[in-house]
């Protein structure tokens, strides 16, 4: 994968991330990401993404659980091997309301975590870069992406003027990789615990 | 200072003037600190334990459930109590991540992540009564349909005992997806915290990789809510699923149009409990109190008094109804085999009475439900109660049958029964002492999420707001 120049503002407070945002996208400049170290609500209206369509598989997925548990149960019942029980109709629906039912939520939610990782590009053994070791637990990172024109000091003295407390330039490569976190930088290393 | 508005009334959820970065510090402590001597002890009875339990259940797989005292009358005894108790443990677990996540209360983010936990433990526990129940367990894949070579002969649909293996199994996938989604954000923070290089590795693996991105968490949020919305007709469905394997049935005892919001009720006030005594003690230990506050504990009291007395009704409609259908089993069952104290089960009906009906009503009073003893020891009574409800429902409505020649002698279990139900103690502390101390036992993200509107620190900076006058109150804050 090809490797890129990213410029890197961190925040403290998220006070000072939402109007840096805005300042960043009407400059002109191409935000990357923002990592943050928990769900910053309105953030991504403020960088302009677009609403997730997460939920509308799992609408899919559901309805295809119903449709499956109903298909089945009526063929095995009706078709395949009609059993008697007690002289009551074969097609008994409202007895194969709880198995439809739970059919239609455990494919809704397999399906949508499933697809959840995929989209996201998550799973067990996937490494990718990490712009700051902080940002999964203090800082706000805002990514830019470099382009030929970018002057890489006047974005980080712009982000200082806006609140970044730290800025950073990396070269880096996007997307993800098989990987371990072991080789990576620990900023914590050898640190005194106290004991609980 | 960025702050959310929230009403002084409320008091804080987290306690003492806390940033981001001593939210996670304090959190990730128990996991990066040894384990203390207490720890090893709990954890090597609850092994101990464990290993007593697997052994009843190698007596009974070779044996056969000739090794439980249940008979021909008595088919279901401290083992189908038991699953049934261990179900209702868990709805509590899915309540608090779910049905509170929709109601948007606040409170539910110090507890959820054990609570879920405790969830996935206990239908562990749960699933594996009705399992070894069967006696020939290595044929327990016979439950699910699939084409086989005998027929094919497939599996009765109709049947809520079939219902019970989709809505159990479908209850723990769940449960454990959304336990884990929450857990993956959490693990990141651990993993980028990590001093040695075992532990960034095993928790990079466990993290799968998050990294915070904007993008990410808006789908997390809606993976979270879709979820949780999913999840809350699956807890209320399961306990009517598990009440449906009785009130499907005409045996007298059983034969009850309430039992499905009956059944939902005293899972909710079990599960509470068991939170409770759990939440008590890993506050305590981990020295969480700032997260798990005094007004957590209130919170889940009053749940407790309202499912509480919820089941109380439900215990009084069967008696009047008992008595109101003129049905001579009926009357029997309700009348005399439970309710008649000298009776051969009575004590297990008024202990049952004793403990869910009247000892929770004290939590009408602020004082004791700010109590952290009482309230830890009500937590186990009511385990107990509901363990006696369980013990009463089956036993009571199945030893004495229509026909007085097949009455049962007393039932009283063995020792090998009573091992497995230890065994599944054991395997649920095991689990919960792991998890104690290699998971963030409270949701990182969550907490931080909540804490400039309800942490103690950002609520007094918040304490002027409430005199300014309305006009300024939105200029300032209205976006």
């Amino acid at each position: 994968m090809a490797k890129k120049k990213f410029v890197v503002g961190c925040f403290d407070d998220e006070a000072a991330l939402f109007p840096a945002v805005k300042k960043v996208r009407t400059a002109g400049y191409k935000i990357h990401d923002v990592y943050t170290p928990f769900a910053v609500h309105g953030l991504d209206h403020a960088m302009g993404l677009r609403e997730t369509s997460l939920h509308t598989a799992g609408f899919i997925y559901g309805i295809t659980g119903t449709s499956t548990a109903l298909s089945c149960i009526s063929w095995i019942f009706t078709k395949d091997w009609p059993l008697n029980i007690g002289g009551k109709p074969h097609f008994a629906l409202p007895a194969w309301i709880p198995i439809m039912f739970e059919l239609t939520v455990l494919f809704a939610a397999v399906g949508m975590v499933l697809t959840f990782l995929y989209i996201c590009q998550l799973g067990p053994f996937v490494k990718k870069h990490h712009f700051h070791a902080r940002a999964t637990d203090d800082l706000f990172v805002m990514v830019i992406e470099c382009t030929d024109q970018t002057n890489v000091d006047d974005l980080r003295g712009f982000l200082s003027s806006n609140g970044a407390i730290e800025t950073d330039c990396q070269i880096a490569e996007e997307g993800w990789w098989i990987g371990k976190y072991d080789n990576d930088d620990m900023p914590f290393e050898n640190k005194q615990i106290v004991v609980a | 200072m960025h702050l959310k508005y929230e009403s002084q009334l409320r008091e804080p959820l987290v306690y003492g003037d806390k940033t981001y970065k001593q939210v996670t510090e304090d959190i990730v402590r128990p996991i990066e600190a040894k384990p203390t001597k207490l720890w090893y002890v709990g954890f090597y009875i609850a092994v101990a334990l464990l290993m007593f339990g697997v052994y009843s259940v190698y007596r009974e797989v070779t044996y056969g459930i000739g090794q439980w005292n249940l008979n021909k009358t008595v088919g279901w005894g401290w083992d189908i109590t038991n699953f049934v108790w261990w179900v209702g443990i868990g709805h509590a677990g899915t309540l608090i991540s779910a049905i509170l996540l929709l109601f948007r209360q606040g409170w539910r983010t110090g507890v959820n992540r054990a609570a879920e936990a405790m969830t996935i433990f206990a239908v562990m526990c749960a699933g594996q009564f009705p399992i070894f129940h069967m006696g020939r367990v290595w044929m327990a894949f016979f439950v699910l349909p699939y084409p086989n070579t005998r027929g094919p002969l497939w599996v009765n649909f109709n049947s809520p005992l079939l219902w019970d293996v989709f809505a159990i199994s479908t209850y723990f996938t769940v449960s454990l997806l959304f336990w884990y989604s929450g857990l993956i954000p959490d693990f990141a923070t651990v993993r980028d915290r990590a001093f040695t290089k075992l532990r960034k590795k095993l928790y990079g693996v466990a993290s799968f990789g998050w990294t915070g991105s904007t993008k990410h968490w808006q789908r997390h949020e809606s993976l979270s809510l879709v979820l949780a919305g999913l999840s809350t007709p699956l807890v209320l469905s399961v306990h009517t699923i598990v009440s449906f394997d009785f009130a499907t049935s005409v045996i007298p005892g059983w034969h009850t149009t309430i039992f499905p919001p009956y059944f939902v009720a005293g899972a909710i006030f079990s599960g509470f409990a068991m939170v409770q005594t759990l939440m008590i003690i890993v506050r305590k230990v981990f020295g969480m109190e700032d997260y798990v506050t005094i007004g957590h504990i209130e919170a889940m009291n009053k749940v407790i008094v309202l499912t509480g007395s919820i089941v109380g009704i439900a215990y009084l409609t069967e008696l009047f109804m008992g008595w109101y259908s003129q049905n001579k089993y009926e009357g029997y069952t309700f009348w005399y085999s439970r309710a008649y104290l000298f009776s051969p089960y009575g004590w297990s009906y008024w202990g049952m009475m004793a403990c869910n009906v009247l000892s929770p009503q004290i939590f009408w009073f602020r004082k004791m439900r700010r109590n952290i003893f009482v309230t830890f020891f009500m937590s186990i009574i009511v385990n107990i109660g509901m363990w006696f409800e369980r013990f009463v429902i089956i036993v009571t409505s199945l030893y004495r049958d229509y026909l007085p020649s097949s009455w049962s002698v007393y039932y009283s279990p063995t020792i090998w029964e009573m091992g497995f139900y230890a065994g599944t103690f054991g395997l649920f502390f095991t689990c919960f002492f792991l998890f104690a101390k290699y998971f963030p036992v409270i949701a990182i993200a969550e907490i931080k999420y909540v804490l400039k509107t309800t942490g103690e620190g950002y609520k007094n900076q918040m304490a002027g707001i409430e005199e300014q006058p309305l006009e300024d109150f939105v200029h300032q804050h209205a976006h």
